[in-house]
């Protein structure tokens, strides 16, 4: 099983990044739940969602606290909300932001997990070029794809397709390929420092 | 009733006097002039059809047959009869009642008895109105276009507790009529005072003791005000003095769709502490002496008065009931029986209850 | 086929495949994307003829549905929370008339203080008014029962509440199949009710009845619910039959047959259960859990015989009676009266408070170590509590009012600022 947490605030489309994915894994023939954990509905509040993926029907329904990823798409949560509690020590992060991990003062997590395991993408900027407003999840998404891989990014493209109408739906996929594309660039970078390390 | 009613935009028709009412050929042979038709104090061979009462029609419908329990001198189950028989004439015979928790309820099904001849339910106190909207509701959507709603209730189950799902059901739009028989304070369970007892009335709830002219000043809703603030197609108040006026009322609402009210006065002799034989004497005062203007509004607007014949002291009213008694004991009360006459004097004044060729 | 759905969507779509006549509805947290689906279903002629009332409070949803259903039409709602109470005089007034109608409670916590998240404390407290009432364990079993409860209103007369976990399951993305109109259709006949509001055969509803036949009347109503738990399964059976599911029977057992330790639970906990269950037979433990699906009618015998084997039995209740204790459990305890089989009661989910597997687990131990707390609150915080009640014995500070308990605990929990105590 596969365990997602994401946390942003309420309008960030945190809830439907879950769903998205989900969705996604269903278009692959994989079981999915997603579920979101708010409070009272209002914009700016911090909102937590949650995806699981399995080959197996799923039966749980607790909160995921253990996850092995975690997303965060705003980063003034970051010491205001536990993001990272239950993370698991192969565990993924990807963090909304320009900013670096160090710079966001995260530089612990390198010590924890492994370069691989660990990205940032501008998502909101991405969003605010392909959508005109800055709401990640899309491109977050896109980023998650090519941090984990768990599940192909055609699927996602496919999930968006099907979750947005016609002209949302081609920023949002443009937005989910472009944080794809340079959070895997990244990556490589990093894969190509680790193995010259 | 001290608020004052929207101003009409047109002149206001004037309900017709009974006394105008069209002479048939042999009526004006006579050369006798009538009051009082449409009832049977005179008979209806002399009317018009179109002015005979419904009652006096031997196929009436008889929508609360004889049999209930309701007091003798009822003015409820006198009204009740009146207006149903008339909705029932209206549409046919094809029409359903809801009807709140009352008197009216409780007199008319003793189980395993029932005086209804018409369907009828009757569900909670605060609900009549909404169950009426899901009689509406369930009629629209089976097609059965051709039946007709009506919900009914006292004044506390329509003024107080029921306030909510009336105001829901006027907003809404639903093709109901809602009749409220109002006595003035909760008969069914003892005499409590509602927001519909008027001042200085004695109930259970507001005694007359020292310090306590009964119920107090200022308080209380005007039930006809507030349907018409809904501007719903129809509102009407009427009195069991009037009853050819009241199917009328009731024929004219029938006539329309939409939510549509009518206010009721209904005195009631046990309550009230009146004679069981005046109760259409004391409805008619209620009109006469202005404290209960008798009106109608079409679309939040006053659209039509009945006038007063001839203007009465309040007094003439207040006397003959002993929830007022303490105004007249020993030395009296008068400065209260003078708020009282100036209420009546700002409804006359606000309604134009006073006819043009007014006899003083 | 299944799609990925959000619950609440493919119960709204399952409901629209009822063909109710009237849906009437009030929002509140978390039933709102139900009955929105049913408008938008209504509005673009989907489900059609129905006439969707936007009412003015819950009392009014149920009155409405009480008009429309004792007219003849297939009258649904929904709701959670404070307006299943706020609707509770019309609920008895439902059921006390026979009328058949269906709503969804997204089973929420009741307030004060305010909540909106899951426990089942608004059905608990309705438990006595005479609906019948069904826990789904999942979102499938949610959307499917409404089809079974649809049936067995009219075919019993009795009017039906299918409870699900509010947010757990309403807001919860997953594969799920809404039951198709053909196989509803064959399953579902045209409403004939036992009487309606008709002016071709005028009846009076709702008369009183006195002294002499209100006891009649009333076991009649008993009656009526005690002849549905041989309806439930037969009507489970034949909707399995179509549909291939199995959904909205008395119980849910898994792995309970030769099982020294049952855990009893309604709801979603269910899913939950089974994990820990598999988990705690993986070690050895022999472990089993059953669902109460039918919890008004209470299937006491069925209840016996699935927990007569057993060494000892947990129920897990996302509710309770204040002053007393266990809800379910009491009718478990009467179930299995003569049987010695200890039952514990376990108080969990408390307004949303997540039931996770770590504290499923110490709880089976503890449990068999025979330590549980009667009523056991899982995952207490005692300290809190017990700085709580400290507090409020001592008085404040200076001396004043020790001031309400829900802020002190907040403000002790780190949640709100803190300031002077």
């Amino acid at each position: 099983m596969f365990e997602l947490r994401i946390h942003g605030r309420g309008g960030q489309g945190v809830v439907t990044a879950a769903e998205l994915l989900s969705l996604a894994a269903f278009i692959e023939g994989v079981q999915a739940q997603a579920f979101p954990s708010f409070g009272s509905e209002r914009m700016g509040a911090p909102v937590t969602a949650f995806c699981r993926l399995d080959a197996r029907p799923i039966r749980l329904r607790e909160p995921i606290a253990e996850p092995d990823a975690v997303v965060v798409a705003d980063p003034t949560l970051l010491h205001h909300v536990n993001v990272f509690g239950g993370l698991r020590a192969d565990g993924y992060v990807l963090v909304n932001s320009s900013r670096t991990l160090e710079q966001l003062g995260l530089a612990e997590l390198h010590g924890r997990h492994a370069a691989q395991r660990l990205a940032t993408v501008p998502a909101s900027e991405i969003a605010r070029a392909w959508l005109g407003r800055p709401i990640p999840n899309s491109a977050l998404l896109g980023g998650l794809v090519a941090l984990t891989r768990v599940v192909k990014l055609d699927s996602l493209l496919a999930a968006i397709g099907e979750r947005f109408s016609a002209g949302a739906a081609e920023g949002n996929a443009n937005a989910a390929r472009e944080a794809h594309r340079r959070a895997a660039a990244a990556l490589g970078e990093a894969n190509r420092e680790a193995v010259d390390a | 009733m001290s608020a004052a009613p929207p101003p009409a935009s047109e002149p206001r028709r004037r309900i017709p006097d009974p006394r105008e009412a069209v002479a048939s050929p042999r009526q004006a042979a006579t050369g006798a002039r009538f009051y009082q038709t449409g009832t049977f104090a005179v008979g209806n061979r002399l009317l018009e059809a179109s002015e005979s009462s419904v009652q006096a029609d031997p196929e009436r419908a008889n929508a609360i047959t004889k049999g209930h329990r309701a007091c003798q001198g009822c003015g409820e189950a006198l009204g009740a009869r009146y207006a149903l028989d008339a909705a029932l004439r209206a549409t046919g015979g094809r029409l359903i009642a809801a009807n709140a928790t009352g008197c009216l309820e409780v007199f008319s099904t003793p189980f395993p008895e029932s005086s209804w001849r018409l369907p009828w339910i009757h569900s909670l106190f605060a609900n009549a109105p909404a169950v009426a909207t899901g009689i509406a509701a369930a009629l629209r959507a089976q097609g059965r276009t051709d039946i007709r709603v009506i919900g009914q209730g006292g004044d506390g189950g329509t003024v107080d507790i029921g306030l909510a799902c009336l105001s829901g059901m006027f907003e809404r739009g639903d093709d109901v009529l809602y009749v409220c028989y109002d006595n003035e304070a909760y008969m069914n369970t003892g005499v409590q005072r509602s927001a519909a007892t008027p001042p200085a009335a004695r109930t259970a709830t507001t005694e007359p003791l020292p310090g306590h002219p009964g119920n107090a000043f200022g308080q209380g809703k005007n039930m006809p005000l507030i349907a018409m603030a809904h501007e719903i197609p129809y509102v009407a108040t009427a009195t069991v003095a009037e009853l050819r006026d009241l199917e009328a009322k009731v024929e004219r609402a029938m006539a329309l769709h939409g939510p549509r009210y009518i206010h009721v006065l209904v005195p009631c002799p046990l309550g009230w502490g009146s004679a069981t034989a005046e109760t259409i004497a004391i409805a008619r005062l209620a009109k006469e002496t202005g404290l209960f203007p008798v009106f109608e509004a079409e679309d939040g607007r006053v659209s039509g008065v009945s006038p007063i014949r001839r203007l009465r002291p309040v007094e003439d009213y207040l006397r003959r009931q002993k929830r007022y008694a303490h105004l007249f004991a020993g030395a009296g009360q008068p400065e209260v029986v003078a708020r009282l006459q100036a209420l009546a004097d700002r409804n006359v004044e606000r309604f134009g209850l006073l006819a043009e060729e007014e006899e003083r | 086929m299944p799609s990925q759905l959000e619950g609440s969507l493919a119960v709204a779509r399952t409901v629209a495949r009822c063909r109710p006549e009237v849906v009437c509805a009030y929002p509140i947290t978390p039933q709102t994307h139900i009955v929105e689906a049913l408008s938008r279903m209504v509005a673009g002629g989907e489900l059609a003829p129905c006439e969707f009332v936007n009412v003015e409070s819950e009392f009014a949803a149920m009155s409405v549905a009480i008009g429309a259903s004792a007219t003849g039409a297939r009258a649904y709602t929904a709701t959670a929370s404070q307006g299943l109470l706020y609707m509770a005089e019309a609920l008895f007034n439902a059921s006390g008339l026979g009328l058949p109608i269906v709503m969804t409670v997204a089973n929420r916590a009741i307030g004060a203080p305010i909540n909106i998240w899951n426990d089942h404390s608004d059905a608990m407290a309705l438990r006595d008014c005479g609906w019948v009432q069904l826990y789904a364990s999942d979102n499938q079993e949610a959307a499917d029962m409404h089809v079974l409860a649809f049936r067995l209103a009219q075919e019993c007369s009795l009017p039906v509440m299918v409870c699900m976990d509010g947010f757990v399951l309403t807001h919860a993305f997953e594969p799920l199949e809404v039951a198709e109109q053909e196989l509803v259709d064959a399953y579902l006949p045209r409403f004939a009710p036992r009487q309606a509001l008709d002016p071709d055969e005028p009846v009076t509803i709702g008369a009183m009845v006195g002294p002499e036949a209100f006891t009649e009347v009333r076991y009649l109503a008993h009656a009526k619910q005690m002849d549905a738990l041989d309806a439930i399964p037969a009507l489970a059976d034949e909707l399995a039959d179509r549909c291939g599911r199995r959904s909205g029977e008395l119980l849910g057992a898994y792995r309970c047959a030769d099982a020294a330790t049952v855990i009893v639970a309604l709801g979603s906990v269910f899913g939950t259960l089974c994990e820990v269950v598999d988990e705690l037979r993986a070690a050895g433990r022999s472990a089993g859990a059953l669902a109460v699906k039918s919890f008004r009618p209470f299937p006491r015998e069925e209840l016996r015989a699935a927990l007569a084997g057993a060494s000892r039995v947990i129920v897990l209740e996302r509710a309770f009676s204040v002053g007393v204790g266990g809800i379910v459990s009491a009718d478990v305890h009467a179930a299995l009266a003569g049987l010695h089989v200890p039952v514990h009661t376990v108080i969990a989910g408390l307004g949303g408070r997540a039931i996770t597997r770590r504290s499923l687990h110490a709880l089976v131990e503890q449990a068999c170590a025979g330590t549980l707390a009667d009523p056991h609150f899982l995952d207490l915080d005692t300290a809190v509590v017990e700085r709580e009640l400290a507090r409020s014995r001592a008085g404040g500070r200076t001396g004043g009012r020790p001031g309400p308990h829900a802020e002190n605990i907040l403000r002790d929990l780190g949640i709100v600022a803190a300031g002077p105590v």
